[in-house]
């Protein structure tokens, strides 16, 4: 137990120091890691997990991180795979506020992280396309993509108002299909 | 005593930003008013290192502000002041979803929320391609003109280079690496 718990933590604390802007873009180092390196989550369960992610309080990626730990190694799991993913983090924002005031500033820093952008920018539209290919297994789903997708793009709604409506739709667009059997 | 207080004011930003990133911002603006740790100069500065640096906008700003307050203890404090509500409620969800696996009524719910979630990710994806690829103060009625080609150049070898065979099992960690030392030779960032 010690040993996956150790495993967790550097694990996480791999996503965790790749993961330049956010929860979302965390996505391709998790699929990395977790579902083609490690075998620990599958394509699926990086989506629920994601869904509940943002609809309860906190970070995605820290919500994300708690809830595979968790399914893995139980409660210290969860708490041993966030503490793992906020670690870099912990780490590298001490030594700026300690050091060296605003890198962001920096020349090189600004066209290197443009640079990184464009990667990032590349690596979740692979992402995009491995969920979508995964979440979209008949018209209705495609529908409910295609709406969710539309209407965050042009509208500042929450995205918990997406997810909670989302919840309910598939609940009732399979009770119907049942019925109409 | 200030490790305390640094722990509940974060915990409960932590537990009311709702939807990511971003949604933590309102709440950060709040506790400057209340507090005056840090004010909403110093919170503009945060949000653009944390674009450039790795982990959650919450996170960095909580350790950011610990930091100033009372050191590494601060720093620690906080971030796990902001990270624990998310804990907490992660496990009593997951212990709930433990119990109705297998449930109908549950199972047809994720059946709605996997395509919504890959679209509310679809949708950050674009607007991470956006800034990416687009020169500021872009519009779709000019998008020919504001394409940045460097970097469009970029992306589309990018991901040739993430799809081939070969290729695609390299560590992501490739790709951003080789991306910063483009960025910087061909002045990406224009600075």
């Amino acid at each position: 137990m010690l040993k996956k718990l150790g495993e967790l933590f550097v694990s996480f604390a791999r996503i965790g120091v790749l993961t330049i802007g956010g929860g979302y873009a965390m996505l391709p180092m998790m699929q990395n890691e977790l579902v083609e390196r490690r075998g620990w989550a599958t394509e699926e369960e990086m989506m629920d997990y994601y869904a509940l992610a943002q609809c309860t309080p906190g970070a995605i990626a820290v919500n994300v991180s708690t809830f595979i730990g968790y399914r893995l190694v139980g409660v210290a799991g969860g708490v041993v795979a966030t503490l793992g993913l906020v670690f870099p983090s912990l780490v590298i924002i001490t030594v700026i506020a300690a050091f060296l005031g605003n890198i962001s500033e920096l020349p090189a820093v600004k066209n290197a992280f443009a640079g990184i952008r464009v990667a990032v920018a590349v690596l979740m539209v692979n992402s995009v396309i491995r969920l979508a290919r995964t979440a979209i297994v008949d018209w209705k789903a495609a529908a409910l993509f295609a709406a969710v997708f539309i209407g965050s793009v042009f509208t500042a709604v929450s995205p918990v108002l997406y997810i909670v409506a989302a919840g309910i739709a598939g609940i009732l667009l399979k009770t119907w299909e049942v019925k109409a059997k | 005593m200030i490790l305390l207080r640094l722990f509940w004011e974060f915990f409960q930003v932590g537990l009311f930003s709702i939807g990511g990133g971003m949604a933590a911002i309102p709440f950060l603006y709040d506790l400057s008013d209340r507090t005056g740790w840090f004010t909403y100069t110093q919170l503009a500065d945060m949000i653009a290192v944390s674009e450039s640096t790795p982990g959650p906008i919450g996170v960095n700003m909580a350790t950011y502000v610990g930091f100033r307050m009372s050191g590494i203890p601060g720093a620690v404090i906080s971030t796990l002041g902001f990270v624990a509500p998310s804990i907490l409620i992660i496990i009593l969800v997951s212990v709930f979803l433990h119990r109705f696996r297998g449930n109908r009524t549950v199972e047809n719910a994720f059946y709605g929320l996997r395509p919504a979630s890959s679209g509310l990710i679809a949708s950050a994806a674009l607007s991470v391609v956006i800034v990416a690829l687009l020169a500021e103060g872009r519009s779709f009625g000019t998008l020919w003109q504001s394409m940045r080609w460097p970097a469009v150049a970029l992306a589309a070898f990018l991901f040739i280079v993430t799809n081939l065979k070969k290729t695609k099992r390299w560590h992501p960690i490739v790709f951003l690496g080789f991306s910063a030392v483009v960025g910087m030779l061909f002045r990406f960032g224009g600075a």
